[in-house]
């Protein structure tokens, strides 16, 4: 056990809560502090954020866990206007993509487990994170998924039978990224925000920053998650969207876990904060606050098209279900831990604000609901029926033009199906 | 001579490798506002094989960049920028540095057209300087092309001469898909560098765009057949050249690219010598020389009519000392070797 986790265990064990419900973060000392302390130098100070579940003072928030708007503070108060000028309109809106998109989510799973999906990285409990982001972004912005960005997908009008497709296999991309301004899923932890990166600098490039004209000026979000942020990539691409300016929202969404490791063995200081050090603004926001994220993804990415420069937006917000379909959460996290976030819960925070603002009556909620029963019959049908891809297409697309060694292997491939196909009608 | 003997116009051109390169890049940036060009010590320096020499000067800091050392981040911002429509040319100072930045280039870079299904190109070109002979040691001497042409979804070329540097390097831009440019240091003709007189040659005027996936005969023989690539090519045509003298007659083909290989100028030029020598400046196994020979037996082993003849680096890590590195590289004593023995 190396010294952090000896020190995290030692602060868990003497605030004397049960360990699961700790989130692991850091206050950082001054060197003046340490040197003043007590312990031998090479063990640094370490104070575990303890029991603190919701974010920490600094968090962006509009909505308590009943969808009670709450007061206007330090941390909300640059975004306010954007949540005021809501419409129910909008809020309804907002309501109908966390239902369905939860929807989706559910029915991929199911289907994974009866077979269908050879994986599906569930979302549960991060749809507010993805839908505030996804809403907030403009038809000309694009974005750079992880996997588990199926909310997103959504708001970029994929349409789910394309990510079904996709974790079944019928079909790689799934969905046709320049279409829905949408990039590939990734499994590669941490490298599509180098990607992102450059797309933004090509932005740059042609000139669609910072007009004024609201059709035009474009920025890119990148989205990964905590487990993300330890990777050469994502540093990387921090230091050049720092350096070049970027029209870029790095979007990190701090589910707590990276599979089954907690986010204290990816970063000892959060991931907004570590923003500054690359030299732009980062934001903590609840995740599970749908109008807390859409505000501070609209801001960020208003100044981004702006030509202001690139924002971090960590979304504080949890896993709930497993990593993918194929971990067991249960081996590595308590069952208190999740009863603490599903007290959180984004929709039924959403729908509270709504009964409590009058926004929708009973008969909406009940629409929504039958909408997104429909919506799962058909894409599950869907799924079912989609056929298997023909062997030879394994051979297309690897080179833009046809490429004489690939054909004469699909030629050779096809051949010696075929022969067997021949010996099987002999006999 | 002075000034005033030289004709007022030269009947041929004559450019080294690293000029002909830098010449196809500038045209192509030129007539194309997409095409820009990055990574280490690009700009003010101009490559430090002279890569991108007065580039910086023509086409700013804007078009010409410098980047921090970080070969994962910039190979990726060349990715992104890509599939957002630009055309970049990114440059990994040395192939050897694949293992720090892989990741991007095989399994993104060169998989992002066939993951898409067709829908998302990646139309950039990642130069690299490959090659030994100039005592670089174990980690900036390899030529890695066979670890490149193995992995699918990039074409892979390798000039030998400066008018093929400058018609691969417009084919490889214009390109949709990616390609690995990997350029010799011993054809560059850099002057600082021992070279082959060779790499100061002929080199078009205006457009001049090489086909990717041909192969060039570069001396036409009627007795044994050596097909090899860059710098290789010269060391093979030197030995040619003398072996002439006795009366035997070596065919070089210098395939110019690994990807796509040419398997069928490999074949017919065997079908006309019935003997081959595949010298390779890659390791001997699971390498290009394999490749070729399999491209012949593949299709008809009987054209041989003498067992095919590898010259390739063993497989040792590329020796510092001057003499264990000369003798580990395929020079002109083990490839004459390896033509006696073919016609034996």
């Amino acid at each position: 056990m190396s010294d952090l986790e000896d020190a995290a265990t030692a602060e868990r064990a003497a605030s004397g809560e049960p360990d699961a419900v700790h989130h692991h973060e850091t206050v950082v000392g001054t060197p003046a502090a340490r040197a003043g302390a007590s312990r031998p130098e090479h063990e640094v100070p370490l104070r575990a954020e303890g029991v603190l579940t919701d974010g920490g003072p600094d968090t962006v928030r509009f909505l308590d866990a009943e969808g009670n708007r709450l007061q206007t503070d330090e941390a909300n108060a640059p975004y306010a206007k954007i949540v005021e000028d809501m419409t129910p309109d909008d809020a309804q809106r907002l309501y109908r993509d966390l239902v369905l998109v939860r929807r989706i989510d559910a029915e991929g799973h199911a289907l994974q487990r009866q077979g269908e999906l050879g994986l599906w990285p569930s979302l549960l409990g991060q749809e507010a994170a993805q839908v505030g982001a996804g809403r907030a972004m403009r038809k000309q912005d694009y974005a750079f998924p992880g996997y588990r960005e199926h909310g997103v997908a959504w708001c970029r009008d994929v349409p789910p039978e394309n990510l079904l497709g996709m974790f079944r296999g019928v079909n790689h991309g799934g969905w046709d990224s320049n279409s829905h301004n949408f990039h590939l899923y990734t499994i590669v932890i941490g490298n599509q925000m180098l990607h992102a990166t450059g797309y933004a600098m090509g932005i740059q490039r042609d000139g669609d920053v910072g007009t004024g004209d609201p059709e035009r000026d474009a920025a890119v979000m990148a989205f990964t998650g905590d487990g993300g942020t330890a990777q050469g990539d994502y540093n990387e691409a921090l230091v050049f969207a720092s350096v070049a300016n970027a029209p870029l929202v790095f979007f990190v969404q701090n589910n707590q876990w990276a599979i089954s490791e907690p986010n204290y063995k990816q970063f000892r200081i959060p991931p907004y904060q570590r923003a500054r050090g690359f030299g732009f603004p980062g934001v903590r926001v609840d995740g599970n606050d749908v109008l807390a994220v859409y505000a501070v993804t609209k801001a960020a990415l208003d100044a981004a098209r702006d030509g202001q420069g690139p924002t971090l937006i960590e979304a504080f917000t949890y896993r709930m279900g497993a990593h993918t379909t194929s971990d067991d959460p249960t081996k590595y996290r308590s069952a208190a831990e999740v009863d603490i976030w599903r007290e959180k819960d984004p929709i039924k925070r959403m729908r509270g604000f709504m009964e409590t603002k009058g926004y929708a009556d009973a008969t909406f909620f009940d629409q929504i609901d039958q909408e997104a029963d429909e919506l799962a019959a058909r894409i599950r049908v869907a799924c079912q029926q989609m056929p298997n891809p023909e062997l030879p297409t394994m051979f297309d697309d690897i080179y833009v033009e046809p490429h004489p060694v690939i054909e004469a292997e699909r030629t050779e491939f096809v051949a010696y199906h075929a022969s067997f196909e021949q010996e099987g009608a002999q006999s | 001579m002075t000034v005033t003997d030289r004709p007022a116009q030269a009947p041929t051109r004559r450019l080294n490798t690293s000029k002909a390169m830098v010449e196809a890049i500038a045209a192509e940036m030129e007539a194309n506002p997409e095409v820009f060009y990055l990574g280490e010590d690009v700009g003010a320096y101009g490559g430090i094989f002279s890569s991108t020499t007065g580039l910086l000067d023509r086409f700013g800091p804007q078009r010409v960049l410098d980047t921090p050392i970080s070969e994962t981040g910039f190979i990726g911002l060349a990715i992104g920028a890509a599939t957002e429509g630009m055309r970049p040319i990114v440059e990994l100072m040395f192939a050897d540095f694949m293992g720090v930045c892989l990741d991007q280039i095989y399994n993104h870079m060169a998989k992002i057209h066939f993951e898409s299904g067709g829908n998302v190109k990646v139309p950039m070109v990642l130069t690299t300087a490959v090659g030994g002979g100039y005592s670089d040691g174990a980690q900036h001497s390899q030529c890695l092309w066979g670890t490149f042409a193995h992995l699918p979804g990039m074409k892979v070329v390798a000039p030998a001469t400066p008018a093929d540097a400058k018609g691969l390097m417009t084919a490889a831009i214009r390109d949709d898909s990616p390609v690995v440019y990997m350029f010799h240091k011993g054809v560059m003709g850099l002057p600082w560098m021992v070279k082959n007189p060779r790499s100061i040659d002929v080199v078009p005027a205006g457009e001049h765009v090489v086909e990717i996936g041909k192969a060039r005969v570069a001396r036409e023989g009627s007795d044994v057949t050596i097909v090899t690539i860059s710098l290789s090519v010269h060391h093979a045509l030197d030995v040619a050249e003398q072996l002439s003298n006795e009366g035997i007659s070596a065919e070089v083909i210098d395939l110019r690219s690994l990807v796509p290989l040419d398997r069928d100028a490999i074949c017919a030029s065997v079908a006309k010598t019935g003997r081959l020598v595949v010298v390779d400046e890659d390791y001997l196994s699971f390498g290009m020389s394999a490749e070729v020979v399999a491209s012949v037996t593949d299709r008809d082993p009987s054209l041989f009519k003498a067992p095919p003849v590898r010259v390739a680096v063993p497989d040792i890590p590329i020796p510092y000392a001057r003499p264990l590195e000369y003798a580990a590289l395929p020079r002109q004593d083990r490839i004459e070797e390896a033509v006696r023995k073919a016609l034996r």
